[in-house]
């Protein structure tokens, strides 16, 4: 049985690990620390940790403050009011100043379940990706998002890191290396490449299995690092498949598939499929009946697969 | 290093004219920008600069100097004078305001100009990224101090009360908010447009130290920034009243002198009123 894992579990314990080694790692929280974790870190150095009530736009500038005396700041709170009541303050203070520091939200997708609309947050990518500098990487797993926490600590400048609330299957190896921006292949075919980030990894995988036993091959990509895109992978393996389907827990507008699109419009037009959710709100429920609902299933891959081969036939 | 030079009152207003008379010179040759909200910053400025900031121009990452953050941002081609004239760079870059490529951007960027701590000139931010200064401070046992300065305008913005309320809980007695209480917004009079009113209330309601003073008078700013530093255990707020348009009679006061350049035959009469 696959161990399950949700990747905020991960955060906690990971930032724990990154402050005992470096002193300059300062935590902020918007009065969410217990949900995102980071009360771990809060509770092994109080003095680095700083509760800033619920008040997500302080907390940013905050943290860009810190940043500019030489710390590495990480701020913490939901996706939704992280990326999306403190967009300006990320855009105009954190990445125009080129600020060390690290946004790493927790609660993004629908996965989030019975909070409902309000607090499943499917428009992050798009908001964090837009802007001018940013890094924006989605972990698949417990153990990705541990080498993600401590990659993006080394790294100099902002970065946005999505994280989920529900369990998730650890489809990950400790010994294998990360590296932000270089996209990993998990399993190789010759019929198409399903590229996806986040919790779709694991759907991909489940979904090449499915397929496999129909004698389609399929290449997954776990494209973690969704800005900067690794644009190099994704055109080779789009030469070698000639058709490509993405899948992300995110609005279709601006998302992980709009931006494999865009490369490979660019680079080696092939036909592409996209799992994701169209111009809809989630809704309260639990995190496997809202997959079924939006289409995010292993299921539903497999029919974007089989679509997207009809078209490569054409 | 530490202050800079120990001016009497009378250098000090001298050093006001020169700044002023850059601003009106820079706006002229720029073409735009804001000169009221500019020149009501000067003496707050001046007394800060030449009298109280621990600071070394020629080593502006310094990292134990005083801080200054220009939070109401479009301010900023009096706080680029004070920065030339104190010797972070050469003068004759003012002539470069607002031209592409220059080190002087429309509003203030770290990245191109020496002395700036924080890029912006989005209002209502400033005081946020002072107390994470504060806070870093503290963190590092360092005794420098951060002063951001805002607009009357500007504190309608709601995260400066974000900031207000965090400030006082993480008792950062190292932070200064100067509020340049110059009593005009874009749109018109503050108590037409929006009320902040009564700013002192205010902010006492939200545990700070407040300190009313006139903003051109020097001998008031600088018991009040002398004042601040003594605070322990609370922030520290100066509600300076000013004028907008200081010093050039016919911009003082005027709503449209926010955010419009002078000609040069306006520019020739309000330095001959500087001089």
């Amino acid at each position: 049985m696959t161990e399950m894992i949700a990747t905020r579990q991960a955060y906690g314990d990971a930032l724990v690990e990154l402050g005992e080694k470096n002193k300059d790692i300062v935590v902020l929280d918007a009065d969410l620390s217990k949900s995102t974790t980071t009360a771990k870190f809060g509770k092994k150095f109080p003095d680095r940790f700083f509760n800033m009530g619920v008040a997500e736009a302080n907390m940013m500038n905050t943290a860009a403050g810190l940043a500019t005396c030489g710390k590495i700041a990480f701020v913490s709170s939901f996706s939704i009011f992280a990326t999306g009541r403190a967009w300006e303050q990320i855009r105009n203070t954190v990445c125009y100043s080129g600020l060390n520091v690290k946004i790493v939200a927790t609660h993004s997708g629908v996965s989030v379940g019975p909070d409902g609309a309000s607090h499943q947050c499917i428009e992050d990518i798009s908001l964090m990706k837009t802007i001018p500098t940013m890094t924006v990487i989605e972990p698949c797993d417990a153990v990705e998002t541990r080498k993600v926490i401590f990659a993006v600590a080394a790294y100099k400048g902002p970065v946005y890191v999505r994280l989920g609330r529900a369990a998730v299957p650890v489809i990950t190896k400790k010994e294998e290396p990360y590296t932000i921006g270089k996209a990993s292949i998990l399993r190789t075919g010759k019929d198409l490449a399903i590229v996806a980030c986040g919790a779709l990894v694991a759907n991909s995988l489940t979904a090449a299995g499915i397929l496999a036993k129909d004698g389609i091959e399929a290449t997954v990509v776990n494209t973690h690092t969704i800005k900067p895109i690794d644009r190099e992978t994704l055109v080779n393996v789009a030469r070698q498949v000639n058709a490509v389907v993405t899948a992300e827990q995110h609005v279709l507008d601006g998302g992980l598939g709009s931006a494999v699109a865009s490369v490979l419009a660019q680079a080696h037009p092939v036909p592409i499929e996209m799992i994701g959710i169209d111009n809809r709100f989630g809704q309260s429920g639990e995190p496997d009946i809202l997959f079924k609902e939006y289409h995010l299933l292993a299921e539903d891959i497999v029919l974007a697969a089989r679509r997207v081969l009809e078209r490569k036939k054409k | 290093m530490g202050n800079l030079q120990n001016l009497d009152i009378k250098s000090l207003e001298d050093r006001s004219k020169v700044i002023r008379r850059h601003v009106i010179r820079m706006l002229v040759k720029a073409g735009s920008g804001h000169p009221g909200s500019s020149l009501s910053t000067v003496d707050l400025l001046v007394a800060l600069f030449y009298s109280k900031l621990r600071h070394n121009p020629r080593q502006p990452a310094w990292p134990d100097r005083d801080r200054f953050i220009m939070s109401k941002g479009h301010a900023c081609p009096a706080l680029y004078a004070a920065l030339a004239e104190t010797g972070y760079f050469g003068i004759d870059k003012l002539d470069t305001l607002r031209q592409f490529g220059s080190m002087l951007q429309g509003h203030p960027c770290m990245k191109t100009t020496p002395g700036i701590e924080i890029s912006g000139g989005s209002l209502g931010q400033g005081l946020s990224v002072g107390l994470g200064i504060s806070l870093a401070a503290k963190l590092d046992n360092k005794d420098y101090r951060t002063y951001v300065m805002l607009g009357d305008g500007e504190i309608e913005e709601g995260q400066v009360w974000e900031a207000a309320m965090a400030a006082s809980h993480y008792n950062a007695d190292n932070l200064c908010a100067i509020i340049d209480q110059n009593g005009l917004q874009i749109d018109g009079f503050i108590h037409e447009v929006m009320s902040s009113h009564p700013i002192p209330d205010k902010w006492r309601g939200f545990g700070w130290h407040v300190i009313e003073t006139n903003g051109h008078d020097f001998p008031a700013i600088l018991a009040a920034y002398n004042e601040a530093e003594a605070v322990k255990g609370r922030p520290t707020v100066i509600v300076a009243k000013t004028v907008k348009g200081k010093g050039v009679s016919f911009m003082e006061n005027q709503v449209d002198w926010h955010g419009k350049a002078p000609t040069k035959e306006e520019a020739e009469r309000a330095l001959a009123e500087l001089k």
